[in-house]
């Protein structure tokens, strides 16, 4: 054979034995040791690396169960995306008890739509809110308001919420939904809040987030919150859930048993649920009116 | 001879100069004024009246709050209405105190004379008392609390008083018309500000647009030691502190320093006049000038107004409507400025000039992509780049901004307002740079 | 005041600068080229130029329209620019279908696919002048003799070699025998004309010069790239031919043959593939030029110009990140 092809594969395969040789040794005394059980963990996970549960990805949350599980309490810590079908898993592979948490969503705590407050400025600029935020009240002049340049879809991961062009509001698809907070987080004024899906899918919250004491805040926006209170006068006392604070009423999800009569009662029509609100009954005929019948 | 500037970057925008021959002329007290409580830097003042309370023209209605904040003064007489939340100039509600006005008496203490007084009988210490207690502020549109800048940190002194007599953004003539309406009260009023800050040397810079103006402080100046006038190259943005020190003593503050640490003190003109009138006649800061002006409008003017007066009444004082066409209201300066979204807001210490835009000035071009010519990183004064700050601010990777020295940048706009593809620099700029201050500040504070 | 008040973040005015003027600025610098190579090549030099416009453009177009069902941007002019300096790159008796796939490479591949205006790495006109150089070896060294079928299309390769050519096959010493009828020394007047064989936009040093100063003039480009660029260039070469004038052609003869004087005022200026601040410009230029001369001399290219800015270009964002512009707040001059 060629003098110049068996050198050449000899020399060849000596590089590579003793690369072998030498990786094998660096990767025996470099190892890191790491607890087996947190790449179980991880595997049970679903992976979407999103951080809803407060720590970087799926194996910094595998570590701090395994963690938990060491101390033998892991009440703390939840995984909105995987919920309860994920936690209960972790917990029999961990060998503890996990209570079942109450699925939740993403909601939208504001409905100034573009028909109901109507724009009286033109913005031009970065499509950004947290931009636009720092440079003036909104396109309609809200300072609580939904400033609809799409921030939070721009921040889910799981293509959970949308921007209505017609209304000029994001709208949430709760089943899609993991409750992983992105977009809490990058609405620069708060509209978004995880709130319980509820019982039978049946939720009610306020949708406004304006201070304002009442007139100022009709000026722009028709379906503002105005602070009247009728709505907490109304909520029964089983569940009284709704607080007034700052000429704002806010209904607590956890209490809420979804009756649905402070939506019928809101004058501005400023608190939405996912179900139509029972009619209130019609006053039954009173005995003034047989009265007055019989005077004629 | 060739004229001073500043070296790195700069644009000359067109000047639109067209207010500079028209002189001042007072705005009618209306029946009613609202006074935002904060009107300058720093915290807002507190509310010291409520409803019902009488004032006079320089009774105190906020207090100062904290290390950089200022006193605010009742700038009419009468009866406070209410104190309450005010729409302000970016839509957001502010707290102010709603004067219903009755006469035009003012506070026994204030010296309404227009005789000129030179003699400054009050020691350094006094000065810096009487513009702390007068609420004076920045002038030039900044606003900051004046008295801040005299009281010096341990172990710092300075050599050189400066005055921004320069006014480089475009439109803007008010300081134009003080220094020529009011010259020997402006040099006493430098004087005063040079016995604060224990300085032998005041230097006065002024850009070469305004001749009339050079020439008469020039004169003037022979008379008062000390003070220098210097005229400067026109180029924006000739009056920024660091570009302005840089012109006048080729000296450059270091990235996160202050004027100080370079032995300076800057002061805008309209300052020096107002600090004139707080330690000469003991009148409080309640009043400005202001420019009113626009390609749309016939003539425009320069006011001097009342600050809680709506901006609306320099239109009716003129005697013109909005132009038809009217795109963009301007408080301040188009270059710095902030778009206005009524007319109603009230006149604040800081608003230097109102002025409207027609739409297609307004407009904002399309946006294509960066060509790469490099024309943001010629004309930046601070030296940065600008099209990779931008890049770096809209992927928010806030770390690589802190790197590049993003809290550099003094948002003077020459960035976008040369790009050729009219990308919008200076707005992720300083989405990024509000970024990066937060995260310093919290990680100081842990 | 009818419509709604605009609110937007400052500065409320925008200077005069636009991608068209810089683009349109470009396109007129190249304009006295253009006139010389029709005056050296006839009908041809209009046939091949107007050719390569319509070829770029139109693939811009189609790719905009029809691919990325976006905005087509095609009437900002750097596809114009791309055209013509494509164009320029070859000889005026090229086959219109290598013309077609040399633009096809230059717009859609080295430009488009990276993303469109602004973020292709290397410059588009140079790929193309590559990517033909390397496919068609034949045609794109067969340069036509010029001054013949000015108002004729050429019928056959009746070719004559460029000044670089015959420097390259025979030395120094063949650099007589240039213009038709050949004459006994190199005639520096006819190389900085024109009057000589080669591509269609590198013959003219002179109209170049005059398209590059107009772009000084308007503030399209600045000097540092291109005065060293050919400083670079002439100073290798010069050390060079101080050396031994017998083996190597002096400064001037370098810089006046060949792509130097359009690779220095056209190419190595294209704004989105050279550096931003001046430090990396003169650092990019320098070592352009000094890789042209090496190329030339001792590479088996006959031209290196369009290989040394295409290697330069690859390094322009490794010089980017380590010459940064000069910062505000380092001459203190207090204390």
């Amino acid at each position: 054979m060629n003098p110049v092809i068996l050198y050449s594969v000899g020399v060849l395969a000596l590089i590579a034995a003793g690369s072998a040789i030498i990786l094998y040794f660096v990767a025996k005394k470099f190892k890191v040791d790491e607890d087996p059980r947190i790449g179980e963990v991880t595997e049970i996970l679903p992976g979407a690396n999103c951080g809803g549960c407060g720590f970087p990805g799926c194996s910094g949350f595998a570590t701090a169960l395994v963690k938990g599980a060491d101390k033998g309490d892991i009440s703390g810590l939840a995984c909105p995306p995987g919920g309860n079908e994920t936690m209960t898993a972790v917990g029999e592979f961990l060998g503890l008890t996990v209570e079942e948490s109450a699925p939740t969503t993403a909601v939208v705590r504001c409905n100034g739509t573009k028909a109901k407050a109507p724009s009286k400025l033109t913005y031009e600029g970065p499509t950004k809110c947290a931009i636009a935020h720092t440079l003036f009240s909104g396109e309609n002049s809200c300072p609580h308001g939904c400033l609809g340049l799409g921030d939070c879809v721009d921040a889910c991961d799981f293509e959970a919420i949308y921007m209505d062009e017609e209304t000029g509001l994001p709208v949430v698809i709760p089943d899609k939904c993991t409750s992983c907070g992105a977009c809490v987080r990058a609405c620069p004024r708060d509209i978004i809040e995880i709130r319980p899906r509820g019982r039978k899918d049946r939720r009610v919250w306020v949708a406004c987030m304006n201070e304002e004491k009442g007139p100022i805040p009709m000026k722009n926006c028709k379906v503002t919150c105005i602070g009247c209170a009728k709505c907490f006068d109304v909520c029964p006392p089983v569940a009284n859930a709704i607080t007034m604070g700052n000429n704002l009423a806010f209904i607590d999800g956890d209490k809420c048993i979804a009756c649905g009569k402070c939506i019928v009662v809101c004058p501005t029509t400023a608190i939405l649920a996912t179900f139509e609100p029972p009619k209130p009954k019609p006053k039954p005929v009173t005995e003034e009116k047989e009265a007055s019948e019989v005077k004629k | 001879m060739k004229l001073k500037t500043f070296k790195l970057g700069g644009v000359h925008p067109p000047e639109n100069k067209k207010t500079a021959d028209i002189p001042v002329v007072p705005v009618d007290i209306p029946k009613r004024v609202s006074v935002i409580m904060s009107q300058h830097l720093g915290v807002p003042a507190v509310p010291v009246v409520e409803k019902g309370d009488k004032v006079k023209v320089g009774t105190l209605i906020g207090e100062a709050k904290g290390f950089i904040s200022a006193n605010i003064h009742s700038p009419v007489s009468g009866t406070v209405f209410k104190v309450d939340g005010v729409t302000d100039a970016t839509g957001y509600r502010k707290d102010a105190v709603i004067i219903n006005v009755e006469g035009d008496d003012w506070e026994e203490k204030i010296d309404k004379s227009e005789t000129l007084l030179k003699e400054i009988k009050l020691s350094p210490e006094e000065i810096i008392q009487r513009i702390k207690d007068s609420g004076i502020v920045g002038m030039g549109g900044a606003a900051f609390p004046t008295h801040v800048k005299y009281m010096f940190p341990e172990g710092k002194t300075a050599d050189t008083l400066v005055i921004n007599g320069v006014e480089c953004e475009p439109y803007l003539t008010s300081d134009h018309r003080v220094m020529l309406e009011k010259p020997d009260e402006i040099l006493v009023g430098v004087s005063i500000m040079m016995k604060a800050g224990k300085v032998d040397r005041a230097k006065i810079g002024i850009e070469t647009n305004k001749p009339d103006a050079i020439n008469v402080l020039s004169e003037k100046a022979k008379d008062y030691p000390g003070i220098e006038v210097v005229p400067l190259k026109v180029q924006y943005p000739q009056g920024a502190e660091k570009q302005l020190i840089k012109a006048l003593l080729n000296r450059e503050i270091p990235s996160g320093k202050l004027p100080l640490d370079v032995g300076c003190i800057v002061n805008n003109i309209g300052t020096a006049f107002a600090i004139y009138e707080a330690v000469q006649k003991n009148k409080p800061l309640i009043e400005r000038v202001v420019t009113l002006t626009g390609k749309g409008l016939k003539k425009g003017g320069n006011f001097l107004v009342r600050i809680g007066i709506p901006a609306k009444n320099l239109l009716e004082k003129l005697g013109e409507e909005i132009p038809e066409n009217t795109g963009k209201m301007i408080s301040g300066g188009p270059m710095m400025g902030k778009a206005i979204n009524h007319l109603d807001i009230p006149v604040t210490k800081g608003t230097s000039g109102i002025v409207l835009m027609s739409e297609e000035e307004s407009k904002r071009n399309i946006i294509q992509n960066c060509i790469r010519c490099s024309k943001c990183v010629s004309v930046c004064p601070m030296g940065l780049e600008p099209y990779l700050l931008e890049k770096l601010a809209e992927k928010d990777m806030f770390e690589e901004c802190e790197k590049e020295a993003i809290v550099d940048c003094i948002e003077c706009g020459s960035c976008s307002y040369t790009c050729p593809s009219s990308r919008q620099l200076l707005d992720h700029i300083r989405y990024g740079k509000q970024n990066v201050m937060r995260i310093m500040r919290e990680r100081r504070q842990q | 005041m009818s419509n709604k008040l605009i609110v937007s973040l400052s500065p409320h005015e925008k200077g005069e600068l636009s991608v068209e003027k810089v683009m349109w600025g470009v396109v007129i610098a190249l304009m006295p080229s253009f006139a010389i190579s029709v005056y050296t090549f006839g009908f041809d030099a209009i046939k091949v130029v107007l050719l390569s416009v319509v070829f770029c453009v139109g693939i811009e177009f189609l790719i905009q329209k029809f691919m990325l069902k976006s905005e087509t941007t095609i009437l900002d002019g750097s596809a114009a620019i791309t055209g013509i300096l494509l164009a320029f790159n070859v000889p005026s008796n090229i086959p219109w279908w290598q013309l077609l796939a040399g633009s096809v490479v230059a717009i859609g591949i080295s430009k488009m696919a990276f993303g469109g205006l602004g973020k292709n790495p290397f410059n588009p006109a140079l790929v193309g002048r590559a990517f033909m150089l390397a496919s068609f070896p034949v045609e794109m060294t067969t340069w036509p003799v010029p001054f013949s079928n000015i108002w004729s299309p050429a019928t056959d390769a009746i070719t004559a070699a460029t000044p670089l050519g015959r420097l390259a096959e025979g030395g120094v010493k063949a650099l007589g025998a240039l213009t038709d009828p050949p004459v006994e020394a190199v005639d520096y007047i006819d190389i900085f004309i024109g009057k000589v064989g080669g591509s269609l936009g590198e013959i003219s040093a002179a109209a170049i010069l005059i398209g590059g100063l107009y772009m000084l003039y308007k503030k399209i480009i600045t000097w540092h790239i291109p005065v060293f660029y050919l400083l670079s260039l002439a100073g290798f070469s010069g050390l060079l031919w101080i050396i031994d004038p017998s083996k190597y052609a002096d400064p001037l003869f370098h810089l006046l043959a060949g792509g130097a004087m359009l690779g220095a005022w056209f190419m190595a200026t294209d704004l989105v593939t050279s550096p931003m601040s001046v430090k990396g410009q003169i650092i990019f230029a320098v070592l352009g030029g000094l890789l042209c001369g090496a190329i030339r001399i001792y590479g088996s290219y006959p031209e290196g110009c369009s290989y040394s800015i295409l290697i330069m270009n690859a390094f322009v964002p490794l010089i980017d990140k380590y010459s940064k512009p000069k910062r505000f707040g380092k001459e203190v001059n207090y204390g």
